[in-house]
């Protein structure tokens, strides 16, 4: 049964299609991408395979284990473990139960609902960041344009997947308009730190991270190793998105795990005591390991999912260690704590910014269709 | 038409100003209060207003400038969708008393906001308060005084600017104050700005 006719079909015929083949699971989700498609005036193509469906699910029922182990041992009257460090765990797997349930819903619609999703993440972190960010009166315009303007038309960019101009509008256009717009307001004081400031904001909450949902629109090949030569890749560009998004956050565990367990040798103390090297190497190999564990739903080779995930995690690392550095700077151990009450996304996607734009550019390097 | 606007405006004031209320030392409570708070931008009333329990909020007013809230339809419809006190600061007299105007309408049952700096204020310095204030504490001494501060809401909406940028702001409510038997209108006054400055560490 194919899109087209699907489309013609009254809803009942595939209550009945699902009933009959209620077994496979592929043939399940395809009768509900169907069946969505029918619903809605312009037939999108289906997101997902089998797959993608099976890191969707694992993803989601591996969180949900974590959620009930961390609940489990928040009620547990004397344990072993620091309470603080419960509830900054518990916190973290429900902020991440929610970003990947409100994710595989988008991508359940259509992709423009995962890039509106990232561009409302991007928005909230970077109002924490400016937040944050001592800017003077002379600053208010340009935050206002970089607010309506630079990161709405950003996203724009990207659901509309025109490559050539969202790598350059952020650092360029942008990085030329932001002193050229404070310079016009005739406040010199601090001028070139205000500036790097204001750019560095926008470089890191909405131009990396607008690389993640960028993902979505790849045009792949693989390395078929029989035929010896790359083949387009049939899978779905959505598995590739919950790769990264799931390797990030694996790393992240994996570096509090190794800094708990095997931490000696501290990078900056000055900057955060906790982060050591041997949570950075630790975390490093292991996420390669299990970057080749989940390569199904990817176009890569074993050992080319092993390689990314190994600069993700580095990459995240640093992510995390330059957004620590910056909060040293500002006196607060939190985005969040600025302002108490707030969760802190920007605490939360540190590590997934520092590594987006890098993983998406070596994806596109090796395995670029065109 | 009100109950569609008065939320709509509540929900506006708080997704602009991302304000996160702290209660400090204070509880949120329907008795009659006077929320005394620095003030920086044209959100101050709106925003404070806003983020007050619902229930509060019907009973709560807050004084705001004439001149300002009279000129044109808009700002004249918003002063009345959140039951703002318009004071007329040019024909302030000993007969036609604010203070006296205050008491009146407030009745035994409704709060007030005021800003007793006076006007606002765009450098780090607090001005020094206006003197109503004491006024207020005196005739009628059963109000609860409660020190506001607000923070960072001058970023998201700076004096002579009215495009706002939706950065997060901060509301600190501290502990209730009265006026001591006693004290003088300098020493209350002074008393009354380092309350709110307290709780701008705070």
């Amino acid at each position: 049964m194919d899109l087209q006719d699907s489309l013609r079909r009254p809803l009942h015929t595939f209550q009945i299609t699902k009933t009959q083949n209620g077994s496979s699971l592929q043939h399940f989700l395809a009768t509900i991408q169907k069946t969505a498609a029918a619903e809605t005036p312009v037939a999108q193509p289906a997101l997902l395979d089998f797959w993608t469906t099976v890191m969707m699910l694992g993803v989601l029922v591996g969180l949900t284990i974590l959620l009930a182990i961390g609940q489990f041992l928040k009620r547990q009257p004397e344990s072993n473990f620091d309470p603080a460090i419960i509830r900054n765990f518990n916190k973290r797997v429900i902020t991440w139960l929610t970003i990947c349930v409100l994710l595989v819903m988008s991508l359940l619609f259509n992709k423009i609902v995962t890039v509106v999703l990232f561009a409302l993440i991007s928005l909230w972190a970077l109002r924490e960041f400016i937040t944050m960010t001592p800017t003077r009166r002379g600053d208010h315009g340009t935050l206002f344009w970089l607010i309506v303007g630079f990161t709405p038309f950003q996203y724009y960019m990207v659901a509309m997947n025109y490559y050539d101009l969202y790598t350059i509008v952020i650092p360029v256009y942008a990085s030329l308009f932001i002193p050229g717009r404070i310079a016009f307001t005739g406040d010199h004081k601090r001028f070139l730190e205000r500036s790097a400031k204001i750019q560095f904001g926008l470089l890191i909450c909405v131009y990396a991270l607008s690389h993640t949902p960028a993902l979505l629109y790849l045009d792949l090949v693989y390395w078929d190793s029989e035929a010896q030569k790359h083949m387009p890749w049939t899978g779905k560009t959505a598995g590739l998105l919950f790769y990264f998004i799931v390797v990030v956050q694996v790393s992240d565990m994996l570096h509090f795990v190794w800094d708990r367990l095997a931490g000696k040798h501290v990078i900056a103390s000055a900057i955060n005591s906790t982060k050591t090297w041997e949570g950075v190497i630790g975390a490093a190999c292991c996420t390669a390991l299990f970057g080749m564990l989940i390569q199904f739903a990817t176009p890569f080779t074993w050992y080319g999912a092993g390689f990314m995930a190994l600069v993700i995690s580095v990459m995240a690392s640093s992510g995390s260690m330059t957004m620590s550095a910056i909060k040293r700077d500002r006196g607060v151990k939190d985005y969040g704590t600025l302002v108490q009450g707030h969760a802190g996304v920007l605490d939360r996607i540190d590590s997934v910014c520092f590594a987006a734009p890098i993983f998406f550019h070596a994806t596109r390097f090796f395995l670029n269709a065109n | 038409m009100k109950q569609i606007t008065v939320p709509f405006l509540v929900l506006l004031a708080k997704a602009l100003s991302g304000a996160t209320v702290r209660w400090v030392d204070c509880q949120p409570d329907i008795c009659q209060r006077v929320y005394f708070a620095n003030h920086t931008s044209h959100l101050d009333a709106l925003v404070l207003w806003a983020s007050l329990p619902k229930p509060i909020r019907a009973l709560t007013r807050p004084v705001a400038a004439a001149d300002y809230w009279r000129a044109g339809p808009v700002r004249r419809y918003m002063a009345r969708a959140f039951n703002a006190l318009l004071i007329d600061r040019k024909k302030i007299k000993i007969r036609n008393s604010p203070i006296d105007m205050m008491i009146r309408e407030i009745g035994d049952t409704q709060s007030l906001i005021v800003f007793p700096e006076g006007g606002r204020n765009h450098t780090d310095q607090m001005k020094p308060f206006k003197s109503g204030l004491f006024y207020l504490a005196k005739k009628r001494p059963d109000l609860e005084l409660v020190p506001v501060y607000i923070d960072n809401l001058n970023r998201v909406m700076p004096k002579g600017e009215f495009l706002p940028v939706p950065l997060l702001s901060c509301i600190s409510i501290g502990a209730p104050m009265w006026l001591e038997s006693g004290e003088g209108k300098n020493d209350f006054l002074k008393r009354a700005e380092e309350a709110v400055l307290k709780m701008k560490d705070h």
